[in-house]
């Protein structure tokens, strides 16, 4: 089951706490020259999510019934998932060795209309012999851009179709640039299924964005007001962060769904998505991993590492909600006070015309304008707060959510395999009873059992070991990103204020002389 | 109120919504103390005189915002100073507003941390001072007008204001002087709409008509909208309060690189919140309070038109006596004499009215002309320190 890895040749790497993976880790390198290598087979395939299925007469019914419900859960985006369908393969990628490219984010969020761009490193599998193939360090990067939404169909059948481009050198896909149309159900369903197979085995999936009974409405019922154009673009904005987030993840990317997602003209269609979005999927996993909790696993923590994160998490996701509070305050307060110093500058316009002194009606009417223009800047700065912080604090803690939701498979693959345990002990007890019974068939029969149980003993063992690895691997990659993403928007953020600061600046200093010239 | 020399500054420079007055050394009058008690405020009334009318060189009394009050409307209910602008009474303290927010900031301290209620308690504490502060300066302007008038400063009863030791009982009018002062409104409404009919037959006093009358809305709803604007901008203000505090918090339980980089936004935005604080009250004080008082003193100087118009209503009546009586040969003389005093009442009022009004232009176009380029200086000046402190900020996140 565990493929070849080998200690990757480690470069500067950054420090982390993770050094104790052995199978090397995911690594940001600051220069591109340097070669790195971060085998992340995932190996869905032969996890246990077949034996849940399989597992169907385990000792603890609550148990399993409760994996089925999640199991349902990420089905219903698909008409069935079924747990031997071939894209659950080994996601092994025999491509040559890309370089690493730094991520730079790099365009200055314009809130309005222009889509933020990242280049995103591309992740991959290689062996040493690749790696000593590869010299080049050919900067290798991936740019998603979610745009021109368009209103397909009438009433409410209607749905948005977004434009998703895609401009890649990485070789896994078939050109280097290319276009498809989604509706935001792809993109629920994209999610749908990649949560089905990677969140059990403990990798964070990036979640999908929030669906919205009423902003939809307003869209489908045609009505262009601003507050629509504001949903769209939010909506828009989100969906691009999603793809970015999922790409960014080496396992993820090379997943045959996100790929066929980027790249194939028709999709089919997503069904079942109406009544569950992203937001409804977490839910659901935190009400699953809720009552996970109230069966008070018990689990003998043999690594502090666990609980530490754990409750860091949990504050994290506090503190981040706060702020997220906060923040939405500003954007209000920011707003109210654009719209009252529109308001201002109208009624200055109507007392410089009332005035009858000519400099100083002159000077208002300046005075006027200058509020205008500030009026807007501060409407700018409001959606600069918003579509840099507010949205981004609102992702990470929807991200956070899914983080907990891998903690929580953590705990339940622990629990199937001390199950198993339970069950082998009963077995192996059951046996040396019939040892003494004379019954040749029942005893072997019995034996059978016993071995039956003693591979699933030790599957659960490695499942659990491999849950832990994959989530410490994961934890890692998460923190790196979590920490990038800002420090990247913190310096935007400030930037957009020293901007509007510096407008300020320059019409006040234009309005000086005008007051100055009243004579 | 003990000030240093930097707040004395800050308070000249706040003193004068209207231009510089109690610069004439033979009567200078300033507020250099006030107390606060629940709602009740008492100013402390200090003069210094060269003048013989009075009794010392120097000297201050207690008085309360409603002696204010029965001082201005005595000087406007003064036959002879109907040709004048009297200066706007000043308007009630009002802590209304910072009081609520107290209230609101009490209920709300179980859901902050200890210093982000600290900070937002000392906020308030601050509001509340500005506003006592305002309350005093315009408090302080009212007497300071009436002492640089040529005409007001010699009034008996200001004088009495003034120098009165004991509490002035006569600031709850009595239930015959509210009723007349009532009915007197009554009768000027009346007027209003008698008055608006008659037809001017001076241009100039045609002019200021129609141009007081437009002014008097404009600059009043600009007040409106200039006090809303000021408010939004105080509420972003404390938002960045709420907002370093959470950094802080978040800050503190980081321990990845992310640290260091929330550990300084939370710092940041204090200091950008104080900054934005300031833009708030300088605006409050530069624009908003300049609007709300000529404002008040336009409302001034329609009164004063509306009494000549008065005057003129009168003086036509009286011709059109007088030619009755010459029909009739009945009284005559007195309708004579009466048309005499009418037209003489109307010609001072008009020429008296002229000069002030004539005056008032000059004092409006100065103060709005020293205000708008302090609050552009002061904005300029903020806006310079907010990019300062934030090009560091980001160059210190960028280096590390």
């Amino acid at each position: 089951m565990a493929t070849e890895r080998e200690p990757p040749p480690l470069g500067d790497a950054e420090q982390t706490d993770f050094r104790e993976l052995e199978d090397g880790e995911d690594l940001f390198i600051s220069t591109a020259s340097t070669l790195e290598s971060s085998p992340t087979s995932p190996e869905p395939a032969s996890l246990p999510a077949e034996d849940i299925c399989a597992n169907s007469n385990g000792p603890q019914p609550a148990e399993i019934s409760l994996d089925d419900d999640l199991e349902d859960l990420f089905a219903e985006a698909t008409e069935e998932v079924s747990l031997d369908s071939p894209e659950r393969e080994p996601i092994l990628s025999d491509e040559p060795s890309p370089a690493i490219t730094p991520v730079t984010p790099t365009a200055l969020v314009t809130p309005r209309v222009e889509p933020k761009t990242i280049f995103v490193p591309a992740m991959f599998e290689r062996s040493k012999e690749e790696l000593e193939e590869e010299a080049n360090g050919d900067s290798f990067d991936m740019e998603i851009v979610v745009s021109d939404p368009e209103k397909v169909g009438d009433g409410m059948n209607a749905y948005m179709a977004y434009k998703v481009t895609t401009k890649t050198s990485l070789t896994i896909f078939n050109e280097n640039e290319f276009s498809v149309k989604r509706r935001f159900s792809d993109f629920l369903g994209l999610h749908s299924k990649l949560a089905t197979k990677y969140m059990h085995i403990g990798y964070i999936v990036p979640p999908a964005p929030e669906k919205s009974i009423v902003g939809m409405t307003k869209v489908k019922v045609g009505k262009e007001d601003s507050s629509s154009t504001e949903f769209v673009e939010k909506r828009r904005a989100a969906l691009e962060r999603y793809l970015e987030r999922t790409v960014k993840h080496p396992t993820l990317l090379h997943n045959p769904d996100v790929m066929q997602f980027l790249e194939s003209s028709e999709l089919p269609r997503a069904v079942s998505t109406q009544a569950l979005s992203g937001a409804g999927i977490l839910r659901m996993v935190n009400k699953a991993a809720e009552a996970v909790n109230k069966m008070t696993i018990k689990m003998n923590e043999s690594d502090a590492w666990f609980e530490e994160k754990q409750q860091q998490f949990e504050n994290l996701d506090q503190q981040l909600r706060k702020l997220h509070t906060s923040v939405e305050s500003l954007v209000c307060h920011r707003k109210e006070l654009s719209v009252n110093t529109a308001a201002f500058a109208k009624s200055a316009a109507m007392l410089g015309n009332s005035e009858d002194h000519t400099a100083l009606s002159r000077a208002l009417s300046q005075l006027a304008e200058v509020e205008e223009k500030i009026d807007q800047l501060h409407q700018e700065q409001a959606y600069a707060d918003f579509y840099l912080f507010a949205e981004l604090l609102s992702d990470y803690v929807r991200l956070l959510t899914a983080v907990k939701g891998v903690f929580d498979q953590r705990m339940k693959t622990w629990q199937k395999w001390q199950d198993a345990q339970a069950m082998l002990q009963k077995k192996r007890e059951a046996e040396s009873k019939l040892q003494f019974a004379n019954k040749p068939d029942k005893l072997q029969q019995a034996k059978d059992e016993i071995r039956e149980w003693e591979g699933k003993v030790q599957q659960g063992e490695r499942d659990f070991e491999q849950i832990s690895k994959t989530i410490r691997k994961e934890v890692g990659r998460f923190e790196k990103e979590r920490v990038r993403d800002f420090k990247a928007v913190i310096i935007k953020y400030l930037e957009s204020l020293v901007q509007t600061q510096q407008q300020l600046i320059k019409y006040w200093e234009a309005f000086l002389p005008e007051a100055k010239a009243i004579a | 109120m003990a000030s240093t020399p930097e707040e004395n500054d800050r308070n000249s420079k706040l003193r004068s919504v209207s231009v510089d007055l109690n610069n004439d050394a033979s009567l200078m009058i300033d507020i250099p103390d006030a107390l606060c008690e629940r709602d009740k405020v008492k100013f402390t009334v200090h003069t210094k005189t060269t003048l013989d009318a009075f009794q010392k060189p120097e000297f201050s009394v207690p008085r309360q915002h409603e002696d204010f009050i029965w001082l201005h409307d005595t000087l406007d209910e003064t036959e002879e100073y109907a040709g004048l602008i009297i200066p706007p009474s000043p308007p009630k303290p009002d802590f209304e507003s910072p009081r609520e927010k107290m209230h609101k900031l009490g209920e709300g301290e179980a859901t902050m941390t200890k210093e982000e209620y600290t900070k937002m308690k000392q906020e308030l504490e601050a509001e509340y001072l500005a506003v006592f502060k305002k309350t005093v300066q315009v408090h302080e302007v009212f007497l300071q007008r009436l002492s640089s008038h040529p005409v007001l400063s010699k009034d008996r009863n200001f004088q009495i204001f003034l120098e009165y030791e004991q509490d002035l009982s006569v600031r709850r009018k009595n239930a015959k002087e509210m009723f007349g002062g009532f009915f007197k409104n009554m009768v000027k409404t009346a007027d209003e709409v008698i008055i608006s009919g008659i037809k001017e037959v001076d241009d100039f006093f045609d002019q200021e008509k129609t141009f007081l009358l437009d002014y008097y809305n404009k600059i009043r709803d600009a007040t409106t909208k200039a006090e809303k604007m000021t408010r939004a901008h105080k509420n972003v203000a404390d938002d960045y309060i709420h907002f370093s505090a959470t950094l802080d918090s978040l800050s503190a339980d980081e321990s990845t690189a992310l640290k260091m980089y929330l550990l300084k936004l939370a710092e940041l935005f204090e200091k950008l919140r104080k900054v934005e604080g300031r833009v708030a009250s300088d605006e409050d004080l530069k624009l908003t309070e300049l609007l709300r008082y000529y404002m008040r003193d336009i409302q001034a100087a329609k009164d004063l038109l509306y009494r000549r118009a008065r005057a003129l209503a009168d003086y036509e009546s009286s011709n059109k006596a007088l030619d009755k009586a010459r029909l009739k040969s009945k009284e005559v003389q007195q309708a004579e004499e009466h048309q005499q005093l009418c037209c003489q009442k109307f010609e001072k009022l008009s020429e008296s009215g002229k000069r002030e009004l004539i005056s008032f232009k000059g004092r409006r176009v100065v103060a709005f002309r020293k205000n708008l380029i302090e609050m552009a200086e002061l904005e300029i000046k903020h806006a310079k320190s907010s990019v300062s402190l934030l090009q560091s900020c980001i160059d210190m996140l960028k280096t590390n």
